[in-house]
């Protein structure tokens, strides 16, 4: 019976090795089918204290399981290492038993990597409490741990903390939206509660922005509200946008409000996640400037004021806007994450009283006055109170 | 025969129904046909005589403004859909 000492010295005698200078050779190579991958098999905690750049992490006893998973390819270029290059000897060993061809083990180690100056990431880790927070996202490969940190950098703003935004915010917050801006001017009224589930009861007169921070704060800690107690003009758009936004939920309940979100998404290159409704009836959509059409290329031109559907007090069935608002934080969540298929292109419509779901595509129109190819809106138009006067455009 | 979609923002125009069948060979025709039946969808559906440029009518999923606008062939069976912009989220 071979004790260890011989036994690593076996396999070591049976797979290939790399000294750690021709590895950092090899990984700051310019020729990048030259770079191989570096598998880490160490311990957790020794590839939370930092690891070599672009690494994967497969701890050693899991290794077999998980490899197939993280390289499909088993004639791509590995490295693989541990601390010291003995449980690496192994894993190199397992590697090459499960169809590897190109398996080096670094032989001295990431100890040695370490000790010639060489560059280390050390990642961002969650918190013992956030891990158990987000576990069901950690669980899904298409979020893991990487996805999740996106979320928590992630910064999504609201336009409209009414029927939308409710649920929106709701589970872009649940879900560790970093910050979430929220642009709204009115207080919350008896009315809105039929629908607008991020306020309550005790929070009547209150303005909607302290409500839902209030709310959103409570269900995550991890998450920052930013209130904007105001209504979207062309005035306070370019201050509201210069927080840096990566996505907007547009919740507007007016068409002034939807044109001047669409020109500033467009000049500022901010995806818009496009949610409205009306009786028993949702539409929602992604705009994503430039990439797909924009709301002015669905829509040139609103309803004359007499045909619009949003001063006509139309009414709203209460559960529609938790669908579409809903649609909506899922489309926001997958421009986080770079997953997936959005919306942008495509126009679903959602009739709740057949329980239909059509879908319409959307093309970017070429002669857009604002996302077009020659432009001929390239300011903030003064827009007017739709329910009052004629929008003009 | 088309079969036309009738959005909720028109539905009081045409007695409450969701759906419509409509003859015509064009998108022109289709919508004429709709608004000879149902006079009152005239001005949310025509503007000066021709489709209104506020209302969308997407043929088996297309804006027809994409393909021929209102001369748009429309085969037996399409689907029409159309669709005003509804800016109502709170």
């Amino acid at each position: 019976m071979a004790g260890y000492r011989e036994l690593l010295a076996r396999v070591k005698a049976e797979i290939q090795e790399i000294s750690t200078i021709e590895a950092h050779e090899r990984l700051t190579s310019s020729e990048p089918a030259e770079r191989p991958l570096f598998v880490d098999v160490r311990e957790p905690d020794e590839w939370e204290e930092g690891h070599i750049p672009g690494a994967v992490y497969t701890g050693r006893g899991r290794l077999e399981q998980r490899i197939e998973g993280l390289v499909p390819d088993k004639t791509r270029p590995l490295v693989v290492y541990c601390s010291a290059g003995n449980r690496s000897a192994f894993a190199a060993k397992a590697l090459g038993e499960l169809g590897y061809e190109n398996v080096l083990n670094l032989a001295s180690g990431f100890s040695d990597w370490k000790r010639n100056g060489f560059e280390i990431t050390i990642p961002r880790v969650l918190s013992a409490d956030q891990r158990s927070r987000y576990s069901r996202h950690l669980l899904i490969p298409e979020v893991g741990e990487d996805g999740q940190q996106r979320i928590l950098d992630a910064r999504v703003l609201l336009v409209g903390a009414g029927g939308l935004g409710s649920p929106a915010s709701l589970y872009l917050a649940a879900a560790g939206v970093g910050t979430l801006g929220i642009v709204d001017a009115d207080v919350v009224d008896e009315s809105n509660l039929q629908r607008q589930v991020v306020h309550s009861t005790e929070r009547l007169g209150e303005p909607k922005v302290l409500s839902a921070k209030r709310t959103l704060e409570a269900l995550n800690p991890d998450v920052r509200i930013v209130p904007f107690q105001e209504r979207l003009t062309s005035d306070n758009v370019e201050r509201i946008l210069a927080g840096g936004w990566d996505v907007i939920v547009d919740g507007a309940d007016n068409f002034p409000t939807r044109y001047l979100v669409n020109d500033a998404s467009i000049w500022h290159g901010i995806p818009v996640v496009h949610g409205s409704i009306f009786r028993f009836e949702g539409q929602v959509t992604v705009f994503a400037p430039h990439q797909g059409p924009c709301y002015r290329c669905l829509f040139p031109q609103p309803p004359p004021p007499e045909l619009a559907p949003s001063c006509a007090e139309g009414g709203v069935l209460g559960v529609l806007p938790g669908i579409i608002g809903s649609i909506q934080a899922n489309e926001a969540l997958k421009l986080i994450l770079e997953r997936g298929d959005t919306l942008a292109g495509r126009l679903l419509l959602f009739d709740a009283l057949g329980t239909t779901l059509d879908e319409v595509t959307v093309r970017r129109d070429p002669d857009c006055p604002v996302c077009g190819d020659s432009p001929s809106i390239t300011d903030y138009v003064d827009y007017v109170e739709f329910c009052n006067a004629p929008l003009q455009l | 025969m088309a079969a036309v979609r009738i959005p909720p923002t028109l539905r009081a125009e045409v007695g409450g129904l969701r759906h419509l069948d409509a003859r015509g060979d064009t998108v022109a025709e289709v919508i004429d046909d709709l608004v000879e039946r149902y006079p009152a969808l005239e001005r949310q559906l025509l503007e000066d005589g021709e489709p209104a440029p506020f209302v969308n009518v997407f043929l088996d999923g297309e804006d027809v403004r994409m393909l021929d606008g209102a001369d748009t062939p429309v085969r037996d069976g399409a689907t029409i859909i159309l669709l005003p912009a509804m800016a109502g989220g709170l």
